[in-house]
């Protein structure tokens, strides 16, 4: 198994593919950074039209936290495409290029096979996701600085007191490595049931837009399904930003408001993981191999 | 000790029956050729030997084990093509080498794969990225991989596609020496018959799924008959002159030509005759006898 996860991980390594998922983040984040960077005052502002009014802030506002914050929220969306390039790919793309056979050949079984390189696909989106850490985060406290985490939700306000924020940055990177891992588990399912790379990419993508879509709409007849769908949960890494307060509504020092609910997520978003892998291993086990 | 026994492999798609009821053995030392025409069945058949393809009944053993129970341990001592050369275009042919040799338990160093390369003539071309070889690199590539772990029983599935006449010989230099040299069992297919006739020691021609011939060439082809194609510039005179005389029972049932398969000391005496009934002979060809042996087992099954 060590033998097929380092080869696994030496081919994704080699394939300029991969390199679009980096540069893609990078080039993405740069931008948005630069933009803040530039005319991020106006940015603020904007964001606290509402409450200029009522409330005065003291101190940046525009830290490196709240950079971090705001690249999440776009990129988090859009980071499983660039996921679902690699993953999709990992059977169906062998399969299409004709080396699956290749590898069948080996004296490895085909279980094994499978779950090497889910492993080695699961490495690569953990790395990406480090590589977007790392740029939104260290990079954006790097440019912006640091100061407290003044977050504005529908109806309320959240301030976090800058030394109780990094931990709930590295939470909300663990969380969003189960919602990546859930992404790159589906594109190998739909992997396990083509021989060619496109049509497990856009089936992947298809799905998370189609099960995004069940999520958020209110209508009684999705309600029932919601809880159990894979794109309910894949957001909830924000929750470690919401903080319990205390009776005279002061935020309380390390705390999460719904851990709940982030630990109900993590396990459904295990069990499609689990789910996901299972079903590539049995279809690829009963698989005739014919390309 | 046979290497390789099947016994009444079937493999069936829907109602198209690929493989129907084929068993056969190979043994130790052997150089098997498995002929057929395009879709009869062979790359199938390999595809079950390789595990590549469930079958839909039938027992495969190899090295007296059956696949179906130890298929991971029969799969060490295999190296096989099985048709094209699909290879990663991003990686070096080194490269290949050496990602292949690390899912094999024995120990495959440097020089392993220096000497692999060597083999197949592909040494100078090692740092190069496949994306730049020819179709007949790639072979070469892919049948280094199959050997690159010293495996005792080697399967190759047309394994001189796209290559060269010189990289023909290499090839059948090569299986030659692999067999002679070194002991290897050998199972090739390849639609080149002439090809396998100087290779393989053991044919087995498979049509429409079902085996229609096996056995050593020598025992197959009568040594001492040629088959002859005779040229004239009138057929139907010639078959005439031919059917009322003495080389009648030696006529072929072809439509491509006047064919007979005859002793060769006969040759002359044919030749003769023909000249004396007034035949206007443009030619006496022979031709390769296991390709008419071929077109005629294949040809009687239709």
């Amino acid at each position: 198994m060590k033998a097929i996860i380092s080869i696994e991980l030496y081919k994704i390594f080699r394939r300029p593919r991969t390199y679009i998922a980096f540069g893609a983040i990078a080039a993405l984040i740069m931008v948005i950074q630069l933009g803040l960077k530039m005319d991020g005052q106006s940015y603020a502002g904007f964001l606290m039209k509402d409450i200029n009014d009522t409330l005065t802030v003291d101190g940046k506002v525009l830290n490196g936290y709240l950079i971090c914050y705001i690249l999440l929220q776009l990129l988090l969306v859009h980071v499983p495409l660039l996921v679902a390039l690699i993953a999709a790919d990992m059977i169906s793309g062998e399969a299409n290029l004709g080396t699956l056979r290749l590898l069948f050949t080996t004296p490895y079984s085909r279980s094994q096979w499978v779950l090497g390189k889910f492993i080695a696909a699961s490495i690569y989106t953990i790395v990406l996701l480090i590589w977007l850490a790392f740029l939104a985060l260290f990079v954006s406290m790097w440019i912006f600085g640091t100061d407290d985490l003044f977050l504005m939700k529908s109806n309320y306000v959240v301030l976090i007191q800058e030394h109780d924020v990094l931990w709930r940055y590295v939470g909300a990177f663990v969380f969003a490595s189960f919602s990546l891992l859930t992404v790159t588990s589906l594109g190998f399912l739909m992997s396990s049931l083509a021989n060619n790379s496109i049509g497990p990419i856009v089936g992947t993508m298809s799905a998370i837009v189609f099960f995004t879509i069940l999520s958020t709409l209110n209508i009684p007849l999705f309600s029932v399904i919601k809880p159990y769908l894979f794109t309910t949960h894949m957001n909830n890494w924000k929750e470690f930003f919401d903080i319990k307060v205390n009776e005279n509504n002061e935020a309380v020092f390390g705390t999460i408001l719904n851990l709940a609910k982030i630990k109900t997520s993590l396990i459904v978003l295990t069990l499609h993981i689990i789910l996901f892998v299972t079903a590539s291993v049995f279809i690829t086990k009963r698989k005739d191999i014919l390309s | 000790m046979p290497v390789i026994q099947v016994h009444q492999l079937s493999k069936h798609f829907g109602t198209l029956k690929a493989v129907n009821q084929l068993s056969f053995n190979v043994n130790e030392g052997e150089v098997f050729g498995f002929l057929g025409q395009n879709g009869s069945g062979k790359s199938t058949t390999i595809r079950m030997l390789l595990s590549l393809i469930h079958p839909t009944s039938g027992h495969i053993e190899l090295f007296g084990k059956s696949l179906q129970t130890h298929r991971t341990q029969i799969l060490e001592e295999i190296g096989a093509i099985i048709e094209r050369p699909d290879l990663y275009p991003y990686l070096t042919a080194q490269e290949h080498l050496q990602l292949f040799a690390k899912l094999r338990s024995k120990k495959i160093g440097k020089e392993d794969i220096r000497n692999t390369l060597q083999k197949v003539g592909l040494i100078d071309r090692s740092k190069d990225k496949v994306q730049t070889f020819s179709l007949g690199m790639k072979q070469r590539l892919g049948i280094a991989i199959a050997l690159v772990h010293n495996p005792s029983l080697i399967i190759l599935d047309e394994p001189t596609n796209g290559l060269d006449p010189q990289g023909i010989t290499d090839i059948r230099n090569l299986i030659q020496y692999l067999a002679k040299e070194e002991g290897k069992t050998i199972l090739v297919s390849s639609h080149l018959l002439s090809e396998i006739e100087q290779m393989a020691t053991q044919i087995m021609i498979i049509h429409k799924g079902e085996k229609v011939a096996e056995g050593p060439i020598q025992k197959l082809l009568d040594p001492n008959k040629m088959i002859v194609h005779i040229k004239t510039t009138n057929d139907a005179h010639t078959v005439q002159v031919i059917l009322s005389g003495s080389f009648s029972n030696y006529l072929m049932q072809r439509t491509d030509g006047i064919y007979l398969s005859i002793p060769t000391y006969e040759i002359p005496l044919l030749n003769q005759s023909l000249v004396n009934a007034g035949v206007g002979l443009i030619g006496l060809e022979s031709r390769n006898a296991l390709e008419d042996y071929f077109l005629q087992v294949t040809s009687n099954s239709n």
